[in-house]
């Protein structure tokens, strides 16, 4: 935050604190998803976003701009708008993963596959609709949909950090419920959990998360994955009490080191997303390749 | 019988031809075709070459995936899947950036190599998994492809080539094609003949390393021709047309649903169904928005991507059964 300053100081300083609220806010929200999905799910491979939920959100987002000719401007920018968004992808996300894991048996291979289909069907249909827009809307739809930590705006930054931060409060008293449902179907019945509901409110939360994020800074695809995964490495437990923050710090920690070496490193010469990208996939290769 | 269904799929194919030659913005009509010059050049220079591209990309690239789908021993694997692609893509890169100025030749070339070196990156993988599960192997190839974009995508922001570069990645458009620029199909046709002529071969090849070579089949030299066959086709095809998702992945698989596993009897399907859905995505695509054009790619992705479900989803509860 401090490095380069020049001498419009305050200007500056307000400007960079609001990147790096923007990055805790997507750090949390990316890491403790991806965490929560990994419990429910029961395995360490499926990420929310290699699901398909932020391509459903660009979808849903596109779908709005589409269906309502017109408001475009006024409209992106809006909270009302926002929270509109986030209802709808919660919901179709949660009848879409619930009929996904009820139906399918279960075959972690088949759902991941059938995630990231689903997720390309989403793009791909996203891109159509994208296609057939207006050029001005389009302009005004696109600069939302890709990943930057400038662009966002500051009420919705605000409004961003309140939710994160109840929902971080909330997800903490739950901290050993979810301890119970890694455990798995069988175990946490046993235990005494009504288990469909905890798995949809789980999932309700994953959602609003996931929203959260993509709406900040668009899709991040490999982010959460590998911060899990290193998280489980470092603190050693499947607790969520230590599992849950060592991933938002290791998130944290990647996106703004990340951005630093990107910036002052590779002159700003490539966007953050891509980045993580080329980290991301090989760690997933490896991951796959060591477990399989 | 068979035949007669042959000549059925060719007689819907040149209904879809006829219908692709006149379809656009500069209206045609038969009466006066030959008596308009305007009429017959713009036939000649735009629509003759843009319906034969289709064909030909469409049928090629179709039997690109089925190769594949040989050659690993895996349903669910294709050119964009397994990275081949992309890797073509990144050759395209690499030369926009040491010589932009190179000729089609050259470009598709050094794609095609790329191609081949990313495909065999992706067989090396592979040998690694090929025991585990029949869906890691199409798991790995997506993200191999991930990591493969990702450099191209990172040096071409480096570069600022990335609106150049994405007009040809996400491309898969037709609407660029006229005369003078897609001849260089005509060398994808040829290929997907010469596949014709040596399918017995890898349909032995497609039964496993060990059983190919105990009857006495050539393997390394089979897989490699494979994959030349692969990487040249996706070289070419990115490089005039552009990348056409899912279309290797969806044709031989329905084709085989319905005709069984010996490609000797497929091929020809695969290369009209291929071929024919191409054409009508691109129909499609030039009617949906008129008078403004879709690229057939992006149809493509969308019917594409749903087809694939339905695959994956019957598959596994054939396989329950």
């Amino acid at each position: 935050m401090t490095i380069n300053l020049g001498p419009n100081l305050s200007y500056i300083l307000v400007r960079r604190s609001y990147i790096l609220l923007t990055m805790i806010i997507v750090a949390f929200a990316a890491s403790i998803s991806t965490v929560l999905f990994q419990s429910v799910t029961h395995n360490r491979i499926l990420t929310p976003s290699l699901m398909g939920f932020e391509a459903l959100f660009i979808l849903i987002q596109t779908m709005i701009v589409f269906f309502y000719h017109g408001t475009t401007s006024y409209w992106l920018f809006s909270l009302l708008k926002f929270i509109g968004e986030s209802c709808l992808l919660v919901i179709f996300s949660i009848l879409l993963y619930r009929w996904l894991f009820s139906s399918v048996h279960f075959n972690l291979n088949l759902v991941l596959m059938i995630g990231i289909v689903l997720g390309t069907l989403f793009r791909s249909t996203a891109n159509l609709l994208q296609r057939l827009l207006d050029p001005n809307e389009f302009s005004v739809l696109q600069s939302r949909l890709f990943a930057t930590f400038t662009r966002a705006a500051p009420e919705l930054i605000w409004f961003s950090a309140v939710v994160v931060s109840i929902i971080g409060i909330l997800l903490w008293r739950k901290r050993y419920l979810f301890d119970v449902l890694a455990l798995g179907r069988n175990q946490a019945i046993n235990l005494g959990i009504d288990y469909r509901r905890s798995v949809t409110s789980t999932l309700l939360f994953v959602s609003i998360l996931v929203a959260i994020s993509t709406a900040l800074v668009g899709p991040l695809t490999f982010l959460g994955l590998m911060v899990a995964n290193l998280a489980y490495l470092l603190s050693g437990s499947y607790q969520h009490r230590y599992s849950l923050p060592v991933a938002f710090l290791l998130a944290v920690i990647a996106l703004i080191g990340g951005q630093l070496i990107l910036e002052y490193g590779l002159n700003m010469a490539g966007s953050l997303s891509v980045v993580l990208e080329f980290i991301g996939g090989i760690f997933f290769i490896y991951l796959v390749l060591k477990r399989f | 019988m068979r035949s007669a269904y042959l000549y059925l799929g060719i007689g819907i194919l040149i209904v879809l031809s006829t219908i692709s030659l006149f379809t656009g913005i500069s209206h045609l009509s038969l009466a006066t075709l030959w008596s308009d010059e305007e009429m017959r050049d713009i036939l000649l220079i735009s629509r003759v070459p843009r319906t034969l591209a289709l064909l030909l990309a469409g049928s090629a690239m179709s039997v690109a995936g089925l190769i594949m789908q040989l050659l690993t021993q895996n349903r669910f694997v294709e050119p964009s899947i397994a990275g081949t692609t992309q890797s073509a893509s990144l050759g395209l890169l690499v030369v926009m950036v040491l010589a932009p100025s190179a000729p089609m030749i050259v470009k598709m070339l050094i794609a095609s190599l790329f191609a081949m070196a990313g495909t065999l990156l992706f067989m090396l993988i592979l040998r690694k998994i090929v025991l585990k599960s029949a869906l890691m192997v199409p798991l790995v190839g997506i993200m191999l492809g991930g990591v493969i974009s990702a450099i191209t995508v990172f040096a071409a922001m480096y570069y600022d080539l990335l609106q150049s570069l994405g007009a040809w990645i996400n491309g898969g458009d037709f609407s660029g094609v006229i005369q003078g620029r897609y001849e260089l199909l005509w060398l994808v046709g040829g290929l997907t003949l010469f596949a014709c002529w040596v399918a017995d071969r890898f349909t032995v090849a497609g039964l496993g390393r060990e059983f190919a070579i105990n009857v006495g089949l050539n393997y390394r030299q089979v897989m490699l021709l494979g994959l030349s066959v692969i990487a040249i086709i996706s070289g070419i095809v990115i490089v005039v047309v552009g990348a056409l998702p899912f279309l290797g992945l969806i044709v031989p698989n329905l084709v085989s649903l319905v005709m069984g596993d010996n490609i000797r009897k497929t091929l020809p399907w695969v290369c009209l169904v291929g071929g024919g859905l191409v054409l009508l995505c691109d129909i499609i695509g030039r009617i949906i928005r008129y008078p403004f054009e879709i690229p057939a790619s992006t149809i493509l992705g969308v019917f594409g991507a749903m087809i694939f479900l339905c695959l994956l989803i019957n598959q596994s509860r054939y396989a329950k059964h």
